[in-house]
């Protein structure tokens, strides 16, 4: 277990590196347009490149440091004039603090030691392959003025609307066309009314109708078409009456509104985590799990807004809002980046629901078959909010292993069970089924 | 846990005689709703429009909408951790070691937990200490969840914050220290090396501080006679794996004698190996577990065991002792001596008798024999307690001169004979305390009830044997508010650390050398060749010399292989070794290993002394524990209530049993009612004046002129109604002497007991027990003994098992796995621990007393007992054969159905055999119940629809039926009808419910974890990793499970054994349970 936790580990910094990587460079485009209007009048003062510097600092730097606000180090926005102005230290100082700020500390300098002490005797990484104009370069990024928030798009508000015109135009044919067959309607039935009124007016004698046996007596004399009808009615009704209590209690497209609105959209779509990376049980233990918070807090410590597409339903000030959330049930204070210890736990509302007398076991699907997870729970990916894709019923269950083929690659407990059974039954790839998976007692004990 | 706050709405609720809130509780609204006032008015009630039937028309279609809507489906609620510790993967079970040392049951165990609950006891593999996991210690698990547990502390009724009980016990104790008053210690055997320290240290800041030990059950004339021998206190180890001849004298050492512990040992030399067996020969008054495993048993009353003791003495060693015998008995001791002289070392005597004189002689016996299963030099520490200082301090209460009484782990109220005199000693000590896991009989008569954690919530560590010492960790939080005796007694103390820390300080300075905790602690088990010297002496300066000289032999070994054996032997101090050379001299009256003041004798003097005070006038009561309720410490389990004993197979009771001839003389009688059901009289039984009203059970076997009673029922506090079975026998229990003479009359009534099975024998139909005799099975053919069934076909003897003679056709089972679960009725003691197992690895309800008596027993398991009504099962099949004509068989064969005085026993676990060819497949109209390929039979429990079909027509009866919903039910207020119990259900196994078959499923769900672990990681399956809850449990191994088609494997080894046989083979069924014929060692002399 220990190893798997190590490659967590592993797993955990490079996601979180892509993860911010990926938020702050959604917004190259915007930002490289501020820059631009922003360069004229910064220039003067530096001589770096503030877009060299700001993929600098997002490899380098950003793990820890934001611009605007405090994390495990502290914000660096104007850092250099800050400096300069309040502790009249200059650019060497920021050198020797990139490249070494620990031989700074041993080297008794007041304000590196001040620094080190404020955040928890934490020193910072030496960056000794930073030259001097990399340094200029982030300077130059931070001391950017910060940018006025985005005005959103007016392209989302457009979709919207054609959308809803297109939704009126139908009904609007619709009704139309109601209207039309209700005047033609009318209009033959008038045009019927006149005609027999001319004809009793030229007292022309209208043919009377023989006296038929009305069809629904003749009907009712054919005992044999009532019968065939009857049983056909009863069968069809007991198919559609079977058909409504078989789906009683499957929930497909199940989608409860969830305490915390986790968007599976960004999180496995947008930035393509894993879904091992959360539910790691899944790997060796019947349950995939739902992550705990601490799972959560491992990104979202340094991951405190959302800075990716935003719709109107839901906006940055939405998504910022669940963040906090967490920050809340976690008992994270973002403000003093640390932990109050008032935690509560998260009470989500379970979508898959499998009866107790079934047992399902995901390492067995995830692990042994290799199996990928959007089988069974759909575009998980795509979802804004999770939905219960499969309908989990028995024959579903049961389709899936007649039609999959085990996965015995690499695997020597299968080695010697599939040569026989392949043998035996012909085959060159068993089938789930074949290996047993359809006995009653596999699932149901 | 959350459930120590106090939560309160309003202040008022604060205040605790508020009347406004008392209304609240009763009544939702404070003023009175008007009920009166609008059904009481008659004009406006004829007046309104609404009429009885529109009133009827609205609830109906109301009732209607109301279930309409309830269509939709529960939300359920998945809650995370918010820190998930790193240990617990959900769905993934942990296992712990640790250890249960409660004073009457000591064992390692591994502690199986899922999502941090305990759910499962099961064996300690690395432990070769004795004391297996047994039944009540599987069955203890269910302790920590009983819902009566004492939740926190309490003063006279009422609960109280530990501060408070810190600050007034400490000062009490502080004054009654500097008034040097007597405080006293009555506690359990600890065996805890850590506990015994810390009692000296309070012992040392206290004063005037005693510590008495008290065991419920006591083993004070073994102790005795042992430290008089080798000077310290405890019991003779006895390894039985090394006995071909033992000898028993009341002995009922598979079950709790000396601390039990003793079976697999003995198992191993049960099963004929190279022609060889053990011999077996018991002397006993009650059909005890033991003697129904003998190969011999002589029924004596426990006066005439005394004679015969004697007399074994005299023969094996030396010395003509006078007595009288009858003739018949005389013959079997003179048989039993020459069998014992002839195996020489490798035989071996034990006793029960609780007599000082009885338990030297048998010191002598064993050490002239130089017995090889007789260890004295690694003495079992799990009993230390003195009869003589219970008495004393009882007596010293009563006269006032105990000031203060602190109690751990007891229930002296209960458990002893003058409980009477001890409450009134507790009223005149000034300060009293119990640490109790129960407001039981004692705790509710102190002044403080300290909440005591159960094991599994503690922290500990036991020396079982000299120089085993195993760890008792804690397996969950603990889940009230309580407090371990010996944390208490370290902040008495004024010593800050925890008894985890003092553990493991006091581990590495003193017990592992260097050797990691942790590692000990993982095992749960660790040995090195010798004791930190004794524990009465265990004063620090002893610890560390020895320790240093330990360093020097660096003799150390951790358990794990067989490397302890070898230091076992190893471990004799220097000044023990002295002793070792001068002890085998006999009748030595050495005055310095006097015990309490009191000489011992030994030699002919005590074999003489022992016939001396055999005296027997009347009936004699035997005093017993039974494998399921022990010392009744656990009383308030429901599965050990309902656990069958395995030799009256009667659950929820005790009873006297008696012989048929007394109860003949004495007008008492069992009979079976129409149901099928067993009734008994009651008699009037008095002991030395205390008399009690207890129903009768008459026992095949039973000594005539004895009678038993079993300790552990009749308990009254701290347990459920239900679970108030029995009565207390410790009320006989005078002056620590389980036998007694008594009187029995017969009483009015009858009793209604839940037995499952009632007294009928075999009747020579021995293919359900095949059995022979050592002689037969190593002269004759297979054919002799173990016959194959066969049948006709074309005039042409077949064997049933012929594919040519077979209805069906066979399905090929060769490929992937074939499990198969082979019992081996020899090495099979009867113990139930796979009973319990079982339990609790299947989530099988409990079902109360009325509908065990009904035949309704959830058991998946059992484990039949049948008596032979002639001495051996080859007398009743002569006499079955030998049976001409309607008038002789309508007489004999009603003669057969009575057990005789002296039956043989036989034991024969049955569970669903899982039958290749299953009739109850056949039969079940919704194909509920399956055949899968690895050869178990399914049962789809969502499928069955109840027909009971596949029970009528299940040859072997294993089928069960759930007549009621079980869980959540307070009809049946068991384990599963509160929150608490319920924590104990195994997460893997559905809980069934009402109106639905179930039965046994060969542990699929545990052979299913193993192929996945397999499948995980890739590899093949090694024999021994297919295990079922029963097989593992089994720690004689009787029960081997394993994959058939692994042609190396243990059980496709034994499906090849001469013994196997398949139950009812000539059904055509073909199971895939085994069975191996027992073998009896008839062999005389």
């Amino acid at each position: 277990m220990k190893k798997s936790y190590q490659s967590l580990e592993v797993n955990l910094t490079n996601n979180m590196r892509q993860v911010i990587h990926r938020i702050l460079s959604k917004n190259t485009l915007s930002f490289s347009l501020i820059i631009l209007l922003a360069f004229t009048s910064v220039l003067s003062a530096q001589e770096g490149d503030p877009a060299k510097g700001k993929s600098l600092f997002n490899a380098n730097c950003a793990a820890c440091h934001q611009l605007d606000k405090k994390m495990t180090g502290p914000a660096l926005r104007n850092v250099e004039t800050r400096l300069s102005d309040e502790q009249g230290l200059d650019r060497d100082w920021i050198h020797a603090w990139v490249r070494n700020s620990s031989g700074l500390i041993k080297s008794g300098d007041s304000y590196a030691n001040k620094v080190y002490n404020e955040y928890g005797g934490a020193a910072m990484t030496a960056f000794p392959q930073l030259s001097d104009d990399d340094i200029s370069n982030i300077l130059a990024y931070t001391a950017e003025e910060k940018k006025a928030p985005v005005a959103p798009a007016g392209g989302a508000v457009v979709a919207q609307t054609s959308e809803t015109s297109g939704g009126i135009s139908n009904e609007i044919i619709l009704g139309a066309l109601a209207i039309l067959f209700m005047l033609l309607a009318a209009g033959l039935y008038l045009v019927n009314k006149t005609l027999r009124r001319f004809a009793t007016a030229q007292n022309i004698e209208l043919p009377e109708d023989s006296k038929r046996t009305p069809i629904w007596k003749a009907f009712v004399q054919n005992q044999f078409l009532v019968m065939v009808l009857t049983i056909f009615f009863l069968l069809s009704s007991a198919y559609f009456v079977y058909g409504y209590l078989s789906q009683i209690g499957v929930d497909q497209g199940y989608q409860p509104v969830q305490p915390i609105h986790f968007s599976h959209k960004i999180h496995a779509g947008d930035n393509g985590i894993d879904c091992k990376y959360c539910h790691s049980s899944a790997r060796v233990s019947k349950t995939s799990g739902v992550p705990s918070l601490n799972v959560c807090m491992n990104c979202h410590k340094s991951i405190y807004e959302y800075n990716g597409e935003t719709s109107p339903e839901y906006s940055k000030d939405f998504y910022d809002g669940e963040i906090k959330k967490l920050y809340a049930a976690a008992g994270w204070d973002d403000a003093e980046q640390k932990y109050t210890g008032e935690s509560s736990p998260v009470k989500w509302v379970r979508i898959h629901n499998l009866p107790d007398f079934a047992y399902f076991n995901h390492s067995q699907h995830v692990t042994v078959a290799g199996v990928e997870c959007q089988t069974c729970h759909g575009p998980v990916q795509e979802m804004e909010v999770v939905y219960q894709h499969a309908p989990l019923t028995m024959g579903w269950c049961i389709n899936c292993h007649r039609e999959t083929d085990v996965n015995v690659k690499d695997n020597a407990y299968y080695t010697k069970i599939h040569d026989e059974l392949s043998k035996k039954y012909g085959v060159d790839q068993l089938t789930a089924a074949q290996m047993g998976g359809l006995e009653c007692g596999k699932c149901h004990y | 846990m959350s459930s120590n706050k106090k939560y309160w709405k309003s202040v008022e609720e604060l205040n605790e005689n508020s009347s406004i809130v008392e209304t609240l509780k009763q009544n939702e609204f404070v003023a009175e709703i008007p009920t009166d006032e609008f059904l009481g008015d008659k004009d406006t009630l004829e007046e309104s429009s609404t009429t009885r039937r529109d009133f009827l028309k609205y609830v109906g279609f109301s009732t209607a909408a109301a279930s309409l809507a309830a269509c939709e489906g529960p939300v359920k609620k998945a809650i995370p951790y918010v820190v998930q510790p790193t240990e617990i993967i959900p769905g993934v079970a942990n296992y712990y070691a640790t250890t249960i040392a409660n004073g009457f049951d000591f064992a390692s165990v591994l502690v199986k937990t899922r999502e941090g609950r305990p759910i499962k006891i099961q064996n300690n593999v690395m432990a070769a200490t004795n004391g297996s996991a047994n039944a009540r210690v599987n069955a203890s698990v269910l302790g920590l969840y009983d819902s009566l547990r004492v939740q926190g502390p309490k003063k006279a009724g009422d609960s109280i914050t530990w501060d408070t009980f810190d600050s007034e016990t400490t000062k009490k104790l502080t004054d009654l220290a500097a008034a040097n008053k007597s405080i006293v210690l009555l506690t359990q055997t600890f065996a805890s090396p850590s506990t015994d320290k810390l009692i000296t240290e309070f012992k040392n800041k206290y004063g005037n501080v005693s510590h008495v030990v008290y065991d419920a059950i006591s083993e004070s004339a073994a102790l005795d006679a042992y430290q008089a021998k080798y000077g310290e206190r405890g019991l003779a180890n006895y390894d039985f794996s090394k006995a071909m001849t033992i000898v028993s004298i009341g002995a009922d050492f598979l079950g709790d004698w000396q601390g039990g512990g003793f079976d697999s040992g003995y198992a191993k030399n049960k099963v004929p190996n190279h022609g060889k067996m053990s011999r077996h020969i018991q002397f006993e008054s009650n059909m005890s577990l033991t003697g129904a495993n003998a190969d011999k048993r002589v029924p004596l009353t426990p006066s005439e065991q005394k004679i015969a003791l004697a007399k074994l003495y005299s023969y094996v060693v030396n010395g003509s002792v006078s007595g009288t015998l009858s003739p018949k008995v005389d013959e079997a001791v003179k048989n039993a001596a020459s069998q014992i002289k002839k195996a020489g070392s490798n035989a071996v005597v034990v006793t029960g008798i609780q007599d000082v004189n009885a338990q030297t002689i048998v010191l002598e016996i064993n050490e002239a024999l130089q017995s090889k299963a007789f260890d004295p030099s690694t003495p079992i520490k799990t009993r230390q307690g003195s009869d003589k200082a219970v008495t004393k301090l009882v007596a010293d209460m009563k006269a006032g001169k105990v000031a203060a009484v602190i109690m751990s782990g007891v229930n002296p109220v209960y458990s002893l004979a003058n409980a009477s005199d001890f409450s009134e000693g507790l009223k005149n000590v000034e300060l009293s305390i119990a640490f109790s896991l129960k407001e039981d009989e004692t705790s509710t008569q102190t002044e403080y009830i300290a909440a005591a954690p159960h094991y599994l919530e503690s922290w500990g560590d036991v020396e079982i044997k000299k120089g085993h010492y195993s760890l008792m960790q804690p397996t969950i939080r603990p889940l009230f508010d309580t407090r371990q005796f010996q944390d208490a007694l370290l902040k008495w103390t004024g010593n800050e650390d925890t008894f985890h820390d003092y553990i493991k300080n006091n581990w590495n300075s003193s017990v592992l050398g260097g050797n990691s905790f942790n590692q000990a602690l993982h095992d749960g088990v660790y040995v090195y060749g010798s004791s930190i010297g004794g524990l009465n002496t265990g004063s620090t300066k002893t610890v560390t010399t020895s320790t240093t000289e330990l360093k020097d032999k660096k003799d150390r070994t951790l358990v794990g292989g067989l490397l302890h054996d070898v230091a076992v032997g190893v471990g004799i101090k220097k000044e023990d070794e002295d002793e070792f050379t001068t002890s085998t001299s006999t009748s030595t009256i050495s005055a310095s290993n006097a015990v309490n003041g009191a000489s011992v004798i030994g030699g002919v003097a005590a074999a003489k002394a022992l016939v001396a005070s055999a005296a027997s006038n009347g009936l004699e009561l035997s005093l017993y524990t039974k494998v399921g309720m022990g010392d009744g410490q656990q009383a308030n389990n429901p599965w050990l209530q309902e656990f069958p004993d395995p030799i009256t197979r009667t659950s929820w009771d005790n009873y006297l049993t008696v012989s048929k001839a007394d109860a003949e003389a004495l007008g008492l009688m069992n009979k079976h009612v129409a149901n099928g059901a067993l009734n008994g009289s009651y008699a009037n039984v008095t002991v030395n004046g205390v008399s009690l009203t207890i129903p009768v059970l008459i026992q095949p076997g039973q000594a005539k002129g004895s009678v038993g009673l079993s300790f552990g029922y009749g308990k009254t506090k701290g347990l459920k109604e239900e679970m108030q079975t029995g009565v207390n026998a410790f009320a006989f229990y005078h002056n620590f002497n389980t036998v007694q003479n008594v009187t029995v009359e017969a009483a009015a009534g009858e009793h209604e007991f839940a037995s499952v099975q009632l007294h009928n024998t075999l009747m020579g139909r021995g293919d359900i027990i095949k059995e022979t005799s050592l002689e037969i099975f190593n002269t004759k053919d297979k054919q002799e003994w173990n016959p194959m069934a066969m049948v006709s076909l074309n005039h042409k003897e077949t064997p049933v098992t012929d594919p040519s003679v077979d209805l069906w056709d066979e399905f090929d089972r060769s490929i992937g796995h074939h499990f198969n679960l082979s019992i081996d009725l020899n090495s099979c003691t009867g113990c139930g621990a796979c009973v319990i197992a079982c339990h609790a690895e299947n989530n099988v309800p409990v079902v109360g007393k009325s509908e065990v008596r009904r035949s309704r027993d959830m058991h998946w398991l059992r484990i039949d007992r049948y008596y032979s009504s002639e001495e051996s099962f080859d007398g009743d099949n002569e006499k079955k054969e030998n049976i001409s004509g309607l008038g002789s068989s309508l007489s004999e064969f009603g003669e057969m159905e009575h057990a005789s005085e002296n039956p043989q026993v036989a034991f024969q676990p049955i569970m669903c055999q899982h039958c290749n060819h299953a009739p109850c497949e056949t039969v079940c109209p919704v194909a509920a119940t399956s055949h899968g390929r690895q050869g178990q039979n399914h049962m789809a429990y969502n499928r069955c629809v109840g027909t009971r079909y596949c029970a009528n027509n299940c040859p072997y009866k294993v089928r069960r039926f759930n007549w009621f919903l079980y869980n959540g039910n307070d009809e049946f207020d068991y384990h599963m009808n509160d929150d608490l119990g319920r924590m104990v259900l195994n997460p893997d196994v559905v809980v069934r419910s009402r109106g639905v078959m179930e039965k046994c499923s060969m542990c699929i769900q545990m052979t299913q974890k193993t192929i996945l672990d397999a499948k995980r990681d890739g590899r093949v399956i090694k024999d021994g990793e297919f295990q079922t809850a029963c097989s593992a449990a089994c720690s004689s191994g009787a029960m081997v499970f394993g994959d058939i088609n692994d042609k190396e494997s243990q059980v496709a080894k034994l499906k090849e054994d001469n013994r196997m046989y398949h139950l009812l083979e000539h059904v055509g069924t073909k199971p895939n349970v085994q069975y191996q014929t027992k073998v009896r060692n008839t062999t005389e002399a």
